[in-house]
Formats: C-alpha cells, sequence, structure tokens
C-alpha cells in the first residue's frame, strides 16, 4: 500500500462530500437533510486542514476551518429554529410536502 | 504499512462507514448516532493532520453542540413513540446512480491531478499560533464571525418562539 | 452697426411671425384674446423691419450682406460632384425694402382684421394663418437661395390656401381656394424644372454662386437656348404666383376670402412675390427670354385691363386691376426697366393695399354688398374712406403728386425708350392704352360707389364710417401713396433717393451675345466679361430721351380715361349701356371675362375629365382583365398550395406536435417542484461537464 499522503485525504474527503449530497438529495426529512449539510462542511474543512498540512499553508487552512466549523454552529441554530417552526405550521418536516412559504 | 498509515485507515473506515449510515439509513435516531461516530472520525483524520486545536474544536462543537442540537430537533418534530421516526426517501436510484458518476469523476480528477505537495512538519501544538492569529492578523474577521453567531443564535431564538 | 447684426435682426424679423403663428394656432381654442399676441408680434417684426431698413440704407447701402450655412452635405456625387446644400439670408437693398414694404402692410392688414372680422367663429385661426402667411412671405424675401425660396413659395401657396378658402363653409370659397392652389401649382411645376437645371449645372442653390458661374461662362447644357429655356422655367413660377396670364384666373376668384387678405395677399405682397422672383434672378435672363416675359406681361396688362371695365363686383374690378398692374411690373422687367418694375411693386403694394382696404372698409359698412351698382353717394357717409379711396385711385391712374405716377411713369418711359431702341412699339401702345383704361375703371369704380345716388336707401342710412382699428390702415397707406416720400421732385421719379441711391441698376450675367443690344458695355468702355456689366450709355440717353414724352403722354391718356369715366358715369353724357349694347360682342367678351374660365373648362378641365374617364375605362377593363386573369392564376395556385399546406405542411406541423407532446410527457417528470429532484439534475449536469472537460 502507498504511504497515506495529501491524496488519502482529499479522497475522504470527496466521499463524504459525495455522501452529504446523496443524503440531501434523497432524504425527506428537513433534520436529515442538515445532517448531509453537515458532512458536506465536513468534507470541505478535512479539505482545508489537508491542505494546510500539506499545501505549505501553514496555520490559516486551519483557521479558515475554525471558521467554517462557526459557521456551522450558527447555520444549524437557523436551520433547526425554521426546522422548528415548519413543524409547528405544518406539522410535518418533510420537505418535499412543503411547498408554500406561509400557510 | 506504518502506524500513522494503519491509524488513518481506521479512522478513514470508521468515518465513511457510518456516513454511508447516516445517509442510508431509515431510522433518524440511528442516523444521528452515525453522525456522532462520523465527526468522531473526522475529527481523528484532524490529529492526523496535525490540527489538534481543530480536532477537539470538532468534538466540542460539532459532537457537544450541533449534533444535540439535531438530536433535539428530531425529538421536537416526530412522535418518538410512533413509527413516525423513520423517514422517507426520495429518488433514490437515479440520487445513487449519479452521487456516484460524481464521486468517481471526483476522485479521478484528486487522483490525478499533481499536487504540488510539501509535507510540512507542524508544531504538535498549534492552539498558541491561532490564537495569536485569532487576536492579530484576523481579528476582524473574528469579531465579526462573533457578531455573527450571536445575531444568529438570537434569530433563531426569535424564530422558534413565534 | 455690424453687418452680422443687421442679419441677426433679419433672422428674428423671419421667425417672429412664425412664432405668432405657432402660439395663435395653439392656443386659438383656448384662449380668447391670443390674437393680441399676434398682433403685437407683427408690431414688433415691423418695428425690427424699420430698423434693418434703416441699417441696411445708411450703413450699408452698397454692400449685400449674407449669412448662410450649410444644410446638407452629400458628399460627393456621380456625375454631379461635391454637393453641399446651403440656407441662408441675403440681405441687399432690394430685400430690405421688400421686407418692410412686407411687413407694414401684414401690420396695417392684422390691425384692419381686428375689426373687419369681428365675431367670426375661428377669429383667432384667421390670424395665425395671417402669421404663417407673413414668415412664408419673408422667407421668399430673405432668403439667398432658389430652394429655399421655392420651400417658401409653397408656403405661401398653402397660406394663401388657407386664407382664401377661410370660410370654407361657402361652396364657392372653398372651390376658389383649390383653383387658387391648383393653377399656381401648374407655375410651380416649371419653376421646380428651371430650379434642377439650375441645380444640375451649377451644383447650388445659392442666387450669388450661381451668377459667379454664370458670369464665367457656365451655361446649362452649354447652349445659350437652355440658358433662356432655364429662365422661362423659373418664370413659370412668377406667372403662376403673379398671376399673368395665361394663369390669372385663381385671382379674381380669391376674392372670396376676406378682403383684408384680399389686400394682404392678393394685391401687395403675395402675388408680388412673382414679380420679385423675377428681380432675383434677373442677371440670369437672356434678352430672349425678357422679351417673351415683356410679351407675357403685356398680354396681362392689357386683358384684366378691359376685362376690369364692366365687372360690377367691387373686389373683382379690383382683382382685374391688380393682375394688369403686376403685368406691368412684368412687362417693365421684360423691358429692363429693373429700377422701375420694382419701384412700381412697392407704391402699387401700398396703393392696391389701400384700395383694398378701403373696398373691405365699404363693404364691412354696407353689410357684405359688393355689387358697386347698388352702392352709391357713400361720400357723404365715409368720407374717410372717400378720401383714402381716391388717393390711391389717383396713384393707380398715374395722376401726378402720387407715388403711381412716378413709378408708372418711368415704366411707360422704359417701355418707350426700349421701343426707340429695339423697334417694338407695341409694348408702350399697350401701355399706354392699358394706362388709359386703368384710369377709366377705376374712376368707375370710385363713381359708382361714391358719388350719385343711394341705390339702396336703407343700407345707405345704416352706412357710417369705420372705427379707428379700420380707418387708421387707410389712412397710412393713403398717405404712403404720395409722392413725398419717394422724391423730393413729383415730376422726376429720377431725382429721389429711391431710385438714385436704393435701387441699384441690375448686374447682368448672361453672355454679351446673348442679350439685349443696350445691355451690352460700351464699345469704348473697357470690356471685361467677367464682371457684371450695366446697362450701356444708349440707354441711358434713350431714358433721358423718353422721359418726356412718356411722362406727358401718360397724362394725357391718364386725363382721358378719367375724363371718360366722369362721362359716362358722373354726367351720364353717354349711355353705357347703350354703348354696351352697340358693341355686344367686344362688351360680352369683357364682361365674361374673355371666357377664360369657360375656355379652361372646356379644354383642360374637360380634358382632364375626359382623360381620367378614359384612364377609368382603361383601368376597368384593361388594368382590371389583368388583375382579374392574375386573380384567377392566383386561386388556382392557391388551391394546389392550400392543398400543399393541408397535407404536408399541416402534417409536418401536427408530426412536430406530437413529437413535442410525446417528448414533453417524458421531460414533465423532471418538473416536481422539489429542490432535491433539481439538485439531482445539477449533479448529472455537472458530471457531464467533468465528463466533458476532464483532461485526462
Amino acid at each position: 500500500m502507498i504511504q497515506v499522503g495529501l491524496n488519502h485525504f482529499l479522497v475522504l474527503s470527496a466521499v463524504l462530500f459525495s455522501l452529504g449530497i446523496f443524503g440531501i438529495v434523497t432524504r425527506k426529512n428537513a433534520v436529515m437533510v442538515l445532517m448531509g449539510i453537515e458532512l458536506i462542511l465536513n468534507a470541505a474543512n478535512i479539505n482545508f486542514i489537508a491542505f494546510a498540512k500539506y499545501g505549505n499553508f501553514g496555520y490559516q487552512g486551519q483557521l479558515i476551518a475554525l471558521f467554517v466549523i462557526v459557521l456551522a454552529a450558527a447555520e444549524a441554530a437557523i436551520a433547526l429554529a425554521i426546522v422548528l417552526n415548519i413543524y409547528k405550521t405544518f406539522s410535518t418536516v418533510n420537505v418535499d410536502e412543503i411547498d408554500t412559504l406561509k400557510e | 504499512m506504518n502506524i500513522y498509515d494503519a491509524i488513518f485507515y481506521l479512522f478513514a473506515v470508521v468515518t465513511g462507514l457510518s456516513a454511508f449510515f447516516v445517509v442510508t439509513t431509515r431510522n433518524i435516531v440511528y442516523a444521528a448516532f452515525f453522525l456522532l461516530f462520523t465527526f468522531f472520525g473526522v475529527a481523528g483524520i484532524y490529529v492526523l493532520l496535525g490540527a489538534d486545536f481543530i480536532a477537539i474544536v470538532q468534538l466540542i462543537i460539532y459532537v457537544g453542540g450541533i449534533l444535540i442540537l439535531l438530536l433535539f430537533g428530531v425529538m421536537l418534530t416526530n412522535k418518538i413513540t410512533s413509527v413516525q421516526i423513520k423517514t422517507g426517501t426520495l429518488q433514490i436510484v437515479p440520487a445513487a446512480v449519479g452521487v456516484g458518476l460524481f464521486a468517481g469523476f471526483l476522485i479521478a480528477v484528486l487522483t490525478y491531478t499533481e499536487w504540488k505537495t510539501v509535507d510540512t512538519a507542524l508544531p504538535l501544538t498549534t492552539t498558541e499560533f491561532l490564537g495569536v492569529m485569532l487576536l492579530q492578523e484576523y481579528l476582524v474577521v473574528f469579531e465579526l464571525l462573533g457578531i455573527l453567531l450571536l445575531i444568529a443564535l438570537i434569530g433563531a431564538a426569535s424564530i422558534a418562539r413565534r | 452697426m455690424q453687418d452680422s447684426l443687421l442679419i441677426k435682426l433679419a433672422v428674428v424679423i423671419l421667425f417672429l411671425p412664425l412664432i405668432g403663428f405657432i402660439v395663435t394656432v395653439f392656443f386659438g381654442k383656448s384662449v380668447k384674446k391670443v390674437y393680441v399676441f399676434e398682433n403685437l408680434v407683427l408690431i414688433a417684426s415691423f418695428i425690427l423691419a424699420s430698423i434693418l431698413l434703416y441699417g441696411k440704407l445708411n450703413y450699408y447701402i452698397d454692400t449685400d450682406l449674407f449669412s448662410e450655412f450649410e444644410w446638407i452635405n452629400l458628399g460627393e456625387v456621380p456625375l454631379l460632384g461635391l454637393i453641399s446644400i446651403k440656407l441662408g439670408l441675403m440681405l441687399d437693398n432690394v430685400a430690405a425694402i421688400m421686407i418692410w414694404t412686407v411687413m407694414l402692410i401684414s401690420l396695417v392688414v392684422h390691425i384692419f382684421s381686428i375689426d373687419y372680422m369681428k365675431g367670426d367663429i375661428r377669429y383667432n385661426h384667421y390670424f395665425a394663418y395671417l402669421g404663417l402667411f407673413t414668415f412664408s412671405m419673408s422667407g421668399i424675401v430673405l432668403t439667398h437661395n432658389i430652394l429655399m425660396m421655392y420651400i417658401f413659395w409653397e408656403l405661401v401657396g398653402l397660406s394663401s390656401y388657407l386664407l382664401i378658402g377661410f370660410w370654407f363653409e361657402k361652396k364657392s370659397a372653398s372651390d376658389a381656394a383649390k383653383k387658387a392652389f391648383i393653377v399656381n401649382r401648374i407655375g410651380d411645376i416649371g419653376m421646380f424644372i428651371g430650379i434642377l437645371l439650375l441645380f444640375i449645372t451649377y451644383q447650388t442653390f445659392s442666387f450669388d454662386s450661381i451668377f459667379i458661374q454664370l458670369a464665367d461662362g457656365k451655361l446649362p447644357f452649354n447652349s445659350e437656348f437652355w440658358l433662356t429655356a432655364t429662365g422661362l422655367l423659373i418664370f413659370c413660377g412668377a406667372i403662376g404666383k403673379s398671376a399673368q396670364f395665361p394663369l390669372h384666373v385663381w385671382l379674381p376668384d380669391a376674392m372670396e376670402g376676406p378682403t383684408p387678405v384680399s389686400a394682404l395677399i392678393h394685391a401687395a405682397t403675395m402675388v408680388a412675390a412673382g414679380v420679385y422672383l423675377v428681380v432675383r434672378v434677373f442677371g440670369m435672363l437672356t434678352g430672349d427670354a425678357l422679351l417673351i416675359i415683356a410679351v407675357f406681361g403685356a398680354l396681362s396688362a392689357l386683358i384684366p385691363a378691359t376685362i376690369a371695365l364692366t365687372q360690377n363686383d367691387i373686389k373683382k374690378v379690383l382683382a382685374y386691376s391688380t393682375v394688369s398692374q403686376l403685368g406691368y411690373m412684368i412687362m417693365a422687367l421684360g423691358v429692363g426697366a429693373y429700377t422701375f418694375a420694382f419701384f412700381h411693386l412697392i407704391t402699387h403694394a401700398f396703393f392696391k393695399a389701400c384700395l383694398f382696404l378701403g373696398s373691405g372698409s365699404v363693404i364691412h359698412n354696407m353689410h357684405h354688398e359688393q355689387d358697386i351698382t347698388r352702392m352709391g353717394g357713400l361720400r357723404k357717409k365715409m368720407p374717410l374712406t372717400y378720401a383714402a379711396f381716391l388717393i390711391s385711385s389717383l396713384a393707380i391712374s398715374g395722376v401726378p403728386l402720387t407715388s403711381g405716377f412716378l413709378s408708372k411713369d418711368g415704366i411707360l418711359a422704359g417701355t418707350y425708350a426700349f421701343a426707340s431702341l429695339t423697334g417694338h412699339w407695341l409694348f408702350p401702345l399697350v401701355g399706354f392704352f392699358v394706362a388709359m383704361l386703368t384710369a377709366f375703371y377705376m374712376f368707375r369704380l370710385i363713381i359708382l360707389t361714391f358719388h350719385g345716388e343711394p341705390y339702396d336707401k336703407e343700407k345707405y342710412e345704416h352706412a357710417h364710417e369705420s372705427k379707428f382699428a379700420m380707418a387708421m390702415p387707410l389712412v397710412v397707406l393713403s398717405i404712403l401713396s404720395i409722392f413725398f416720400w419717394y422724391t423730393p421732385n413729383p415730376i422726376d421719379p429720377g431725382e429721389g433717393w429711391v431710385l438714385s441711391k436704393w435701387i441699384k441698376t441690375p448686374e447682368i450675367f448672361t453672355p454679351v451675345e446673348t442679350r439685349y443690344d443696350f445691355m451690352k458695355p460700351d464699345e469704348n468702355a473697357a470690356v471685361d466679361h467677367s464682371s457684371a456689366v450695366v446697362y450701356s450709355s444708349s440707354y441711358t440717353e434713350a431714358m433721358h430721351n423718353a422721359h418726356y414724352p412718356a411722362m406727358f403722354l401718360s397724362l394725357i391718356v391718364a386725363g382721358l380715361g378719367i375724363l371718360l369715366a366722369f362721362l359716362f358715369y358722373q354726367w351720364k353724357r353717354i349711355d353705357p349701356d347703350k354703348l354696351a349694347n352697340k358693341f355686344k360682342p367686344l362688351y360680352n367678351l369683357s364682361y365674361n371675362k374673355w371666357y377664360f374660365d369657360e375656355i379652361y373648362d372646356a379644354t383642360f378641365v374637360a380634358g382632364t375629365l375626359m382623360l381620367s374617364k378614359f384612364l377609368g375605362w382603361f383601368d376597368l377593363k384593361v388594368i382590371d382583365g389583368i388583375v382579374d386573369g392574375s386573380a384567377a392564376v392566383t386561386k388556382g395556385f392557391s388551391k394546389f398550395s392550400g392543398m400543399f399546406d393541408n397535407i404536408v405542411v399541416d402534417g409536418l406541423v401536427n408530426f412536430i406536435a406530437i413529437l413535442s407532446g410525446f417528448v414533453g410527457l417524458i421531460f414533465r417528470k423532471m418538473q416536481t417542484g422539489k429542490v432535491q429532484t433539481y439538485i439531482v439534475m445539477v449533479i448529472f449536469g455537472l458530471v457531464i461537464l467533468l465528463f466533458l472537460f476532464k483532461s485526462f
């Protein structure tokens, strides 16, 4: 087996990314869709940090990853608030059934 | 095969498999728990990449914050007692084909690209450097992110209370 | 005073009446008093014109002022060369005097109309049309190129049409307007062809550059014949506009318009435009052309004068007298008496306008009675009108101490001198005969209208002198008909400032061999073909010799005419009816206007009708036949084409429709309205893109 290098990390990230998209596309439940998004964000973070190590970018990649995590937290908070609101309004969180912004 | 590679493969398999289960299982609670493993795996990868601080942050925020939030979302929006906890799926076949092709191409692109790699041996502890950067070079971004986070949380609270 | 200032003044004078027209015509309906604005504009124009005249005659008496700008630049044109059409103004003494005259008469007519037209339903529009007319007339006077003149020429035609047909509810008025317009158009076609000939030859429309090139020996088609022809074609325009024989028929009919309009347009200014045109192009008329012009002038002087003898409509008499006087001017131009022709144009403008306004005053106060046999005795009721009318009549008859005497005498002397130099004695003969006729019919008019016993007692009792607005113009114009405005010596106009300084002997640019003998440069003088040459000394001598005989003769014929009029109508020594019965055919000829209208009806109008009928028949039978035939062919073809359409084309279309329906059925599935489906498609799209642009 080859020495683990940049490509290994990138491939892992690509797999995570694809699985994230798959989750987004196939799940009906809005919370599951959110999970897919988290996967994608994680994939992106792996890329950042991998390039920080192998691409001679110093700590900046890690810093960006930190920011992404923060943004992910904010996004998750907002998204879950919206999901709760939708549930209150429509009694469901299935994204294929929700086609209006209000009742 | 040295110990580094072995650890990488371990974490990669944990991450990939649990992620796969996250997107395939029909039970939302299971999915949430698999997501936990995924995050753990990713944190391990971070450590492997020399980003110890980020790894810890990943654990604290993702596992301790976001995942709990998601679980709350699941609990609050599904009647646990009923079978409703299972989620429906859409267009599995085309999505699988499309995503598979896409992943294939992506991996091909990644592998065939000649990356200029320099394996820099980063110091073991990154916390000090990140802290310095955050409070000097990236102070404005840092502050802005803080404000953003504040606004987002206030907004989330206000939306959820509506 | 700067010359550019004068030119600017001229531009202002030109456009002021247009502003008046625009404002008056657009606010005519909503603002009752807008005619006041039009009148103020005219007053301003007149004041400016006076300043212009003063400046021109005091500071630039010997220079012609120009101002031009490029209007259209066509660049290099095949066969013709560089073409750039310029518009601009020329201000020489003739133009300055003319614009002042136009403005003065226009002003007095405006003022006269305030009372005369009171109560008309289109009161404001009437003034708007007057403004339009004044604008167009100023354009003709001030322009420096013949194209612009033609444009304003047609504008004048338009405004004349509007004014003649002002009371278009009356059939006769609208007919007269149409007649005037169409008859004018006949003359204008000739003028237009002439302009085109000039343009083809000289690549310019400007008078001065045409003259310069002509002096250099450039001729249309390199032949003197074509130069003559061009001159005559342009003269066609003058025939139409100045109502010369044989196109004079429209002017008497044009009397259907309001009387002040007749004074402005059909006596003083517009009909003078024809004479003015000939004055403008005088430098390029050859001897042959001038002779033909003189013949037309003499005919137009003679025929209408004989017609005027027997007419009973006060305005018709004046109309025919106008044609006759215009014929005088044209004849004078034809015989080379250029200065006197223009002089007569000015003096005639004043006294003829006065006569028309006087007749307007009479008609107005007699409640639109125009027949002079139904008037009479008005002298006591309207003394001011009578005085003005009398002075103007004396002027037109050529009685000493009036302006008419000076100019008419000059014209007669011109024809006399011309005859003594070339032997064409018919011209002075016609001139003197017409002078007698003029005196006769004018005094017939006066005696029948103002002297004797009133015909209609009731109307007579109601008649009264006109108000200030109508009386003032009469006074102004009749004062202008007296000699001292023009010369200190009431016998010799040559001593006056008008002729000795203001109006100059024209410059002739035609090749020397085509001119009259007396227009050729003197043998002993330094011969310079390229520069303009004034008349030879032999002409000056002949004019000098002709002065006294012509004067006495004209005095005698004028006296004779007046005496005859008194014998016939005042003292009733000779019964005109008996005389008329004796010379029945002659009387009928005159009374029926030489049957011109009937002849034209029988020939041109009927001919046109017959031609139209033939063309109509041709259209109906031949062209329609062809059209019907082609229609049948087309119908057959359409049937086939229809079948082709139904089966092949429609089939194709339907097939495509079915196909699209089928494809739609498939693709409709993709439009789920769900974001996730679209994301899948985006992924497929991404895959395809990656596949297309892959580099491995």
